[in-house]
């Protein structure tokens, strides 16, 4: 079992709560692994992205070849494309369709979900209406892990005590709506494979 | 015993916390900011009364830890590797001096400057002081070495660094503990006179420093953490160093590699096994994460000998971090075609955050030059450093911390004025009160703008040794008391703000201007803090 995962997004959306999750479950399930993420000068609304690879086996480098990548999960439609040339002939690309403007050059939502259409395995969700719809906007993170695991390869169940265990701090009801940001986001996935 | 999630700097610090550390100082910088961050986190280091804190630089910081190591206990002092160059002087004398209680400087080399000003690789830096070098492969190694470090730092009474770059510094993996070794206690230098370094003592400590190097490269040459992997096909030979390794195993994902590899952790080099690798080969091939340190110590000068493939020759990229792919390509290993970024993919550079009080100053501040000639902005490093690009395009300079006020004054000697200096809180202190005094004492017309947001806010909003005495410090190093201005860059005071820098930069002396508005990330930080401490408060009653 080995996956790599390319997480993308602008600095301060959050990335690493994704990361946090599919690390915790990993570790939980006894496999290998390695997660590079970027402090410093781009975390100041810049892109940033995390390499996170899980493994059976033993992992030598932190970064992930180039084409090796089995996933993109990007919060951000515009940067789940920057990081295509890592993505594996039969990577999935998983990305929020919802656009973070904060530079003038901005390209139309249209041609990028055009570009994103043209990967063969892709899922467009948008996590941010979903969030919302749910009343809790600040979940749209977890619904895109959610669209993004049944291609994690970690068992439904072991993602959802990683996230358990990591809002418990912030009591029960921090925990139940992203648990069930994850479920909203896992329906939507599971829905589009079966059609 | 169990596995721990943990970044590398976090595996460092807790590697000296289980290795009887007594105290860490550093300055923040990225990438080594997060080691002093977990040890002020870490309730084990709380516990056992390990002293942490953030110091005004990393020269304080190195010789405090000197000074803690004079004392009989071990010490660790970190910074990112330009860092290094501020405590520079503080490091290399430290070689000569020696440590008494184990001493470790670790260096955080940035390849590629995802957020810094240069690549240097602080190798060089540990060979020109001659001391032990160590740099790790992974977490794990990273951990293992602190315990390991510490000794070989008693055993020979010597300082030694540690080396390590962005990606292992800020990559997470899992880490098994050692158990905890007891700190030192309190004892002095077994020569009395050997931190004094006058030139009669020195010479003698000099020789000391040299008469260790055998002892020093013997050591290398039996460190666990300097590898022969013996191979069948001797057309190559390898030299991986540090995470560089890691890079090169990942072309072999059944680990099968045929050429033998010497994996390099500890210097100086082993020579022992690079000659043997060295005879036993046609050709080597060098692999390092930084500078061509090593290769250029093995390649000939005039060329001779057998050949060295490396940054050197070509056959990698001579500037930016390793990975996979290049060191894949280094070994003729063909690239598999992949998609590529399509072409509406626009940069997004990092930017000031929407409302930061910077953003503000540097509206005034263009607004108040607009009437002079452009160029004449000399900052400094830190968020500010982002009012260099679009939309402020305020300053025209950022070359080293403390660099906006000496520079401006050169500028200002030279005839061009007016000449701005703008600099934040933290950078002041850390490097810009000296400047100031050299301009106070020249009488230069210059204005120095100390962005004030109350916390070292690029690395992640560490305290910053300024806060709260910024101007007393510029009124006791003489800038006259009505020339030291505190505002509000606030939106609402545009213009107000704008004439106080117009009528400042006219001043043709030194003068202070104090935008003071805590960054907002911090803020928020303080807030929710505040607000816990209430709540627990409020349940107690």
């Amino acid at each position: 079992m080995k996956k790599d995962i390319i997480l993308a997004g602008v600095g301060g959306q959050g990335i690493l709560s994704i990361a946090a999750a599919i690390g915790t479950a990993a570790i939980n399930e006894g496999l290998y692994l390695k997660q590079a993420e970027v402090h410093g000068m781009s975390q100041r609304g810049g892109d940033v992205h995390s390499d996170l690879r899980i493994s059976d086996r033993e992992i030598a480098s932190d970064l992930i070849p180039e084409g090796k990548a089995d996933m993109i999960l990007s919060v951000e439609p515009m940067e789940s494309l920057r990081y295509l040339p890592m993505l594996a002939a039969d990577g999935w690309l998983i990305t929020n369709t919802n656009p973070y403007v904060n530079i003038p050059n901005y390209p139309e939502i249209d041609s990028i979900m055009a570009e994103v259409k043209k990967v063969n395995q892709h899922i467009a969700i948008d996590a941010n209406k979903i969030a919302a719809d749910m009343g809790s906007k600040r979940s749209a993170n977890m619904v895109i892990l959610g669209a993004a695991a049944p291609f994690i390869g970690l068992p439904y169940e072991s993602l959802q005590k990683a996230i358990t265990d990591i809002f418990s701090r912030k009591g029960e009801a921090v925990v139940n709506v992203n648990l069930k940001a994850l479920s909203e986001g896992y329906a939507f996935a599971k829905k589009l494979i079966n059609n | 015993m169990e596995k721990i999630l943990l970044l590398g700097d976090e595996a460092i610090a807790q590697g000296a916390i289980d290795a009887g550390l007594s105290g860490i100082y550093a300055y923040p910088g990225t990438p080594s900011t997060e080691i002093m961050e977990y040890v002020l986190g870490s309730r084990e280091a709380q516990q056992q009364s390990v002293r942490s804190g953030w110091a005004a630089n990393e020269k304080t910081a190195m010789e405090a830890a000197l000074g803690m190591s004079y004392a009989g206990k071990r010490a660790m002092v970190c910074m990112k590797h330009v860092g290094l160059n501020v405590a520079a002087d503080a490091f290399i004398n430290s070689a000569i001096t020696g440590a008494n209680g184990g001493l470790i400087v670790v260096a955080a080399d940035d390849p590629s400057m995802h957020s810094s000003q240069n690549e240097q690789d602080s190798r060089f830096f540990g060979k020109f002081a001659m001391i032990p070098t160590f740099e790790p492969v992974n977490q794990q190694e990273a951990y293992d070495m602190m315990h390991y470090a510490f000794d070989v730092s008693e055993k020979y009474g010597t300082p030694v660094l540690m080396r390590i770059t962005t990606r292992l510094a800020h990559s997470r993996s899992g880490v098994i503990r050692k158990p905890v070794r007891e700190q030192n206690t309190l004892s002095l230098p077994k020569m009395r006179n050997q931190f004094i370094l006058l030139p009669a003592n020195a010479r003698k400590r000099y020789k000391v420093l040299l008469e260790n190097q055998d002892a020093f490269l013997s050591d290398s040459e039996q460190s666990p953490f300097n590898i022969m992997h013996e191979g069948k096909d001797h057309s190559l030979g390898i030299i991986a160093c540090g995470i560089a390794y890691n890079y090169l195993m990942e072309n072999y994902p059944d680990r099968d590699i045929a050429y033998p590899v010497l994996k390099v952790g500890q210097y100086p080099l082993p020579k022992k096994q690079l000659t043997e690798l060295y005879h036993s080969c046609d050709e080597l091939l060098v692999l390092e994460d930084g500078y061509p340190v090593l290769e250029e110590q093995i390649s000939s000068f005039y060329g001779l000998g057998k050949k060295i493939k490396g940054r050197l020759d070509g056959t990698l990229q001579r500037d930016g971090e390793l990975n996979p792919n290049k060191v894949g390509a280094a070994l003729g290993m063909l690239h598999a075609e992949t998609l590529a970024v399509p072409d509406l993919v626009a940069a997004r550079p990092p930017k000031l955050c929407k409302g930061c009080p910077h953003i503000y100053s540097y509206n005034a501040l263009n607004a108040a030059l607009e009437m002079h000639s452009k160029g004449r902005v000399f900052s400094d490093i830190g968020c500010y450093t982002l009012g260099a690009l679009e939309p402020f395009e305020a300053i025209n300079t950022c070359v080293d911390m403390g660099a906006s006020i000496t520079m401006a004054k050169g500028a200002a000697d030279a005839g061009f004025v007016p000449a701005v200096a703008v600099i934040g809180d933290s950078t002041f202190t850390h490097s810009g009160m000296t400047g100031l005094l050299d301009a106070v004492n020249d009488q230069s017309p210059i204005t120095v703008i100390i962005l004030d947001n109350a916390t070292t806010a690029m690395t992640g909003g560490q305290t910053s040794s300024a806060t709260g005495k910024i101007e007393d410090i510029c009124e006791a190093l003489g800038v006259k008391k009505e020339h030291v201005i505190v505002m509000n860059p606030s939106p609402k005071f545009h213009e107000e703000n704008m004439e106080v820098f117009k009528k400042e930069i006219e001043y043709e002396g030194v003068s202070v201007i104090i935008p003071r508005r805590e960054c907002l990330h911090t803020a928020a930080r303080r807030i929710r803090e505040e607000k816990k401490i209430k709540e627990i408060e409020s349940m107690k009653n």
